[in-house]
């Protein structure tokens, strides 16, 4: 089984855990172009990488950021958002 | 008698000759370069020469051919979708199946089985009733049924699924069949190569050189090519190429995984596939159980496999066919799904002069094999997209104007 550890709650079944995608800045929706919202509402990196993500522990509703290798499925660290750079 | 068996290993006639010309150097040039030597890069091959009378074509695989997800899928054949462009498109493609055994003169074990889409609950009943009025209308087999009739087709099923999940109704589909995947690549492979086509194994790509907007080369492990034209058929693998021509696409990768079991007496002849219980079953013509069941649920880009995946699906397969307690699973495997958001493909031309996209085949990319092959092959050669292709263009996301093709395997609706 593979383990994640919750900020909150240490680590954790990953089946407890609800993924949902890269962190991507949003832009500012009143002043940007169409093909700038649509970029950032349609488009994603799907090519392997170390990337941060958002991910929610689901028995306790903690979200917060992961740091993972999505070529080798590693989870490099996990913090709340706004307590690491 | 032995001796007598001689006379056939000295004859020069008898042996059937290797399926593909292995060729010991690329070509300074090639009129297109497909990079990908799986059933939609092979079948693009294969059409470009037979309809289209190009030729000077160079297959890149990376691997071996077919053993990207052309191998790892779980070799169902339909067309039972749900929008216009989507029943249109597979049923083609099903149409071009049929004749495929005899045009390649291979035995695809094209078993045409019946395909059952199991409904669960008031909801899944209604999409089936909306699914069998849009693929009737365009004259594609296929209709709602009652659990009698599933249980007539399928007798060692468990209509109620342990009692949590009662089965009220099915989408049948009596064209949906299984064929050898393997079978298929180098069948494409085999015709592609008779008509000139080289494919190169073992050969991966590291760039693509663009200069002033238009594809002009194609940097390889084993050294340069010129070309003008290329198609881009890598599934998983597609947005490490897309890098390389710097084009955005909304293509997410998640693992698909699959099983089969040991083989077993022929007992379930339809092929069963249940959204509610994560679940598609049939039955090899080995007598193994080929099972799938839905996407991995995060992003990775590996082929690995987990113990979770094989956990859950036993847990549901013994609900709906309790008797399956004491078989066997043999192997476990995983395939990278290039999925798209409206569960279409992205298919035709790309802001890249020359540079020519089939991808976001997600989980539904087997079934799709030859009429891919021919509607990109089409598009290529004339640099036109194929009218079967109009709704998949990469263009959709900018207009907001996406397919959101609801049919699809594996994926939740």
């Amino acid at each position: 089984m593979k383990i994640m550890t919750c900020p909150i709650n240490g680590p954790r079944p990953v089946s407890e855990f609800f993924y949902w995608g890269e962190m991507r800045p949003m832009p500012d929706p009143d002043t940007c172009s169409d093909d700038a919202w649509a970029d950032y509402v349609f488009n994603r990196n799907g090519a392997p990488g170390v990337k941060k993500e958002w991910w929610c522990h689901t028995a306790s509703n903690t979200w917060f950021v992961a740091v993972r290798d999505t070529e080798k499925d590693q989870v490099l660290r996990t913090y709340l958002y706004g307590e690491q750079p | 008698m032995p001796w007598r068996l001689l006379r056939f290993a000295t004859a020069k006639q008898h042996p059937e000759p290797r399926m593909f010309t292995a060729h010991a150097e690329l070509k300074k040039s090639y009129d297109v370069v497909i990079i990908g030597g799986g059933g939609h890069g092979l079948s693009a091959a294969y059409y470009l020469g037979r309809d289209h009378g190009i030729t000077n074509v160079a297959v890149l695989e990376k691997g071996y051919i077919g053993g990207g997800n052309t191998g790892r899928n779980t070799t169902i054949i339909r067309s039972n979708y749900l929008t216009p462009e989507g029943v249109k498109f597979y049923d083609e493609s099903v149409r071009l199946w049929q004749d495929l055994s005899t045009e390649f003169d291979l035995n695809l074990f094209y078993a045409n089985r019946g395909h059952f889409t199991l409904a669960h609950t008031d909801s899944a009943l209604r999409t089936m009733r909306w699914r069998a009025e849009v693929n009737k209308h365009y004259g594609v087999d296929s209709e709602v049924v009652g659990p009698d009739f599933v249980k007539q087709a399928a007798p060692m099923i468990d209509l109620s699924c342990g009692g949590h999940a009662p089965i009220l109704g099915a989408l049948y589909h009596a064209p949906g069949s299984v064929a050898r995947h393997d079978a298929v690549a180098w069948g494409y492979g085999k015709g592609a190569d008779l008509r000139g086509a080289e494919i190169h194994q073992q050969t991966e790509v590291l760039g693509i050189v663009v200069k002033g907007g238009k594809v002009c080369g194609v940097q390889t492990s084993r050294g340069f090519i010129e070309t003008n034209k290329v198609l881009c058929a890598v599934a998983g693998f597609t947005p490490r190429i897309l890098e390389m021509v710097d084009i955005k696409t909304p293509l997410y990768i998640h693992p698909l995984q699959a099983m089969v079991s040991e083989p077993i007496k022929p007992w379930l002849d339809p092929i069963l596939v249940s959204g509610s219980l994560h679940i598609y079953i049939s039955q090899s013509a080995r007598g193994e159980l080929v099972m799938g069941a839905s996407l991995d649920p995060y992003e990775v880009q590996s082929t690995r496999s987990t113990l979770d995946f094989v956990e859950g699906l036993s847990a549901h397969m013994l609900d709906m066919f309790p008797f399956l307690s004491h078989v066997k699973v043999m192997r476990q495997w995983a395939g990278m799904a290039d999925m798209t958001p409206d569960f279409a493909p992205i298919m035709g031309k790309t802001p890249v002069e020359g540079f020519y996209l089939d991808a976001g085949w997600g989980t539904w990319g087997f079934k799709a094999t030859p009429v891919c092959g021919k509607t990109m092959a089409h598009t290529v050669a004339t640099d036109t997209p194929h009218p079967l292709i109009h709704g998949f263009s990469l263009d959709r996301f900018r207009n907001y104007a996406l397919t959101g093709e609801k049919g699809a395997a594996s994926v939740g609706h």
